[in-house]
């Protein structure tokens, strides 16, 4: 997993809730049995539409998402996040995140941040009025606002998510250090799960 | 002190603990003189170990990729189970599949389980079938167990008193490589739904109902327990369709107490325990429903006699309505709801104010791991016997496994289908989610027992109204909805 330490930026408004994981990569494109090579499938219906945001070449290059509630949820694919990742985002910002599209988004080291409505408001309102305008996301710091400081937000995050997410660390090879703690656990397992 | 959730119970039962390797980290994480390292070893998170892992072929062959680069065995090859479902055709299976990309899909899961030593019901196996209903068939799912599966209908597994959730392919292959989870542990939410279900209410009237009541982000990070009299009352089929929806309303898993309706429903199924681990077992399993005194972060209550037939009108499924209903008017809804009604509206093709009973459609889907199985297929059957489907109408089922396949065919239910005009398929997951060539064509309009109506689940600009198998089956019969509760004598 790619290290995540600060990213600064523009940011895309996709100003809708409930985003589900269908529209962001449709299920016909889960055929393939690679990690990449989705993001010019992302949104594909929305993107018929000429006045869809992702359309609009001035939120181009965008590192950051803005979103509404909800956003991911669904289907559990984690193609949904090769897609956005697919589009050169790293970090997305909104109300909530559905369950498994967050742990899905940690696994590929993409940053999902909560903030209350209101801050998704100011935040939308910012970007869409002026997209050039760049955000920070500062994980060490656990901030994000704009580069100026005139605006600034704390955000919650695990802290061992956050540990694991700024070294780049690979929850499997942590985990397998557990190896003789696993093995005792299954010793313990009831007969019949074990038969 | 308050009692413990039958939530608790399992998710206690399943924590690794870890005492050498953490005493460990902490060394390691002093001496390299990390502030607050406490915090570091596990964070919030608990290392779960996981008790059956099912998979696919759709999200999971990235997985084995990684397992691959990595050099990593699969752990326990003897919890894990395979089948092919999302992506496998429905008709035709004799002949070479005609996408080369799906048959590539499917083959590489072959070389992967023969690879990896895990067990396949393959293409032509009856026992193949959609994971969430082959599971629960085969008796692989057990109460007290922490199921997994690249899928988030996983939670239909809750049905058991299992601890069920869909997880992402990086999850799958951290559960291939460790049969472990790293998670943080969920809230709880107890969905108590008293009194008695009228004649034609289903399992899926109760779920598309408490959808509707807490919304599509209601659940999230909850676990939910369906509790009260209607729960009770229900046969396990009916408990896993509503424990198959919970992820609809956000919800991490869906879990049901086990009784004696659920022993009833597993003895004999070929992996359960046998002899005195029967017994054992049984044992066990008695003590794992909630404590009275247990305490919930939330609770809700519906009275399940008030509950009749929901047919959605939107693209989420907290957008419905009952049937004697009309589609709404978006400004009569509640502020945050208004500009989604409005896009949902335009993208259904819906007036507000239209009566559900004149809202036409063009396809009837009967299946899905929500409502594929046999008692949803008998349950359609009764409605069609001895009728046509309306002219103009395609309506077709895909029984949810091979096996409720052949024991529709023996029961004259598939019959009953072909001779009302309804196709008769093989299983798999199909329309649903419309991966393979099983979809609406933009514009049509579907009637579907499955439990997505997102914008163009089952197929590019195809418009779904989510309902139960008893409600599709008549609106196959009419051409348009109508209450089945008037069909049915």
């Amino acid at each position: 997993m790619r290290a995540f330490s600060v990213v600064r930026g523009t940011a895309i408004p996709l100003d809708r809730s409930n985003v589900d994981t269908d529209q962001i990569i449709p299920a016909k494109h889960l055929k393939r049995i690679e990690r990449t090579g989705y993001g010019e499938f992302a949104f594909e219906a929305w993107r018929q539409d000429p006045d869809f945001v992702l359309n609009d070449s001035r939120f181009k290059g965008a590192r950051i998402m803005l979103t509404r509630a909800n956003f991911g949820s669904g289907s559990s694919r984690e193609h949904a996040v090769w897609a956005l990742t697919g589009l050169g985002i790293e970090a997305l910002i909104g109300e909530d995140f559905a369950d498994i599209f967050k742990n899905n988004c940690f696994q590929s080291g993409v940053l999902t941040i909560e903030r209350p409505k209101e801050d998704i408001d100011h935040l939308m309102n910012l970007v869409q009025s002026d997209p050039a305008v760049e955000l920070v996301v500062d994980l060490p710091a656990q901030t994000i606002g704009t580069p100026d400081g005139s605006w600034s937000r704390r955000f919650e995050i695990d802290p061992f998510r956050k540990y694991r997410l700024l070294r780049g660390l690979d929850d499997i090879s942590m985990t397998l250090e557990y190896v003789s703690d696993i093995e005792s656990y299954e010793a313990t397992r009831p007969s019949w799960m074990t038969a | 002190m308050s009692g413990k959730t039958l939530f608790e119970r399992i998710w206690d039962a399943h924590v690794v603990p870890s005492p050498a390797q953490d005493a460990a980290r902490h060394r390691a994480l002093a001496d390299a003189g990390m502030a607050d390292h406490e915090e570091l070893i596990h964070g919030r998170q608990e290392m779960l170990y996981i008790d059956l892992h099912l998979i696919h072929e759709v999200t999971s062959p990235q997985a084995f990729e990684g397992l691959r680069q990595a050099g990593h065995p699969v752990r326990r090859p003897d919890l894990t189970l395979a089948t092919v479902d999302h992506n496998v055709p429905t008709i035709d299976r004799d002949l070479p599949n005609p996408d080369p990309l799906s048959a590539r899909q499917i083959e590489v899961l072959r070389e992967n389980t023969r690879e990896f030593g895990i067990t396949l019901f393959d293409i032509h196996d009856p026992r193949q079938g959609i994971v969430h209903i082959i599971g629960p068939e085969q008796g692989y799912t057990q109460p007290g167990m922490t199921i997994v599966c690249g899928d988030s209908h996983t939670s239909t597994h809750g049905a058991f008193g299992a601890l069920a959730f869909g997880i992402g392919t990086s999850e799958v292959e951290h559960v291939l490589a460790t049969q472990t989870l790293r998670q943080s542990r969920p809230k709880t939410m107890s969905v108590e739904v008293n009194g008695e279900l009228g004649p034609g209410v289903t399992a899926k009237d109760v779920i598309l109902a408490i959808i509707n009541e807490i919304g599509v982000r209601g659940g999230i990070g909850h676990v939910i327990e369906y509790r009260g009299q209607v729960i009770e009352n229900l046969t396990m089929e009916g408990r896993m369709t509503i424990c198959n929806m919970s992820i609809e309303a956000g919800a991490r898993a869906g879990l049901v107490a086990p009784d004696e309706t659920t022993f009833l429903y597993m003895k004999g199924r070929p992996q359960m325990p046998k002899g005195e681990d029967w017994e054992r077992a049984v044992d066990a399993w008695r003590k794992l429903p909630s404590d009275s005194d247990a305490r919930f972060d939330r609770e809700v209550r519906l009275d399940g006699s008030d509950i009749i037939p929901f047919v959605t009108w939107g693209t989420n499924p907290a957008q419905s309505v009952t049937v004697d209903g009309h589609v709404p008017e978006p400004d009569q809804l509640a502020a945050e709801h208004r500009e989604a009604a409005t896009r949902a509206l335009a993208y259904m093709a819906l007036e507000p104010g239209t009566a559900i009973r004149d809202i036409t459609i063009d396809r009837v889907f009967l299946g899905s791991c929500t409502n594929g199985r046999i008692e949803d297929l008998r349950a359609a059957a009764k409605v069609v016997q001895g009728k046509k489907i309306a002219e103009g109408v395609h309506a077709m089922v895909v029984p949810g496994s091979g096996l409720v396949k052949l024991q529709a065919e023996d029961e004259g239910l598939a019959d009953i289908f072909t001779e009302a005009g309804f196709e008769w398929r093989d299983a798999g997951c199909s329309m649903c989610l419309g991966m393979n060539p099983d979809i609406l064509a933009p514009g049509e309009r579907a009637a579907s027992t499955s439990n997505r109506n997102f914008e163009g689940r089952q197929g590019p600009g195809g418009r779904t109204h989510l309902v139960s198998p008893e409600m599709a089956a008549a609106a196959a019969i009419a051409g348009h909805f109508v209450d089945v509760r008037e069909v049915l004598d």
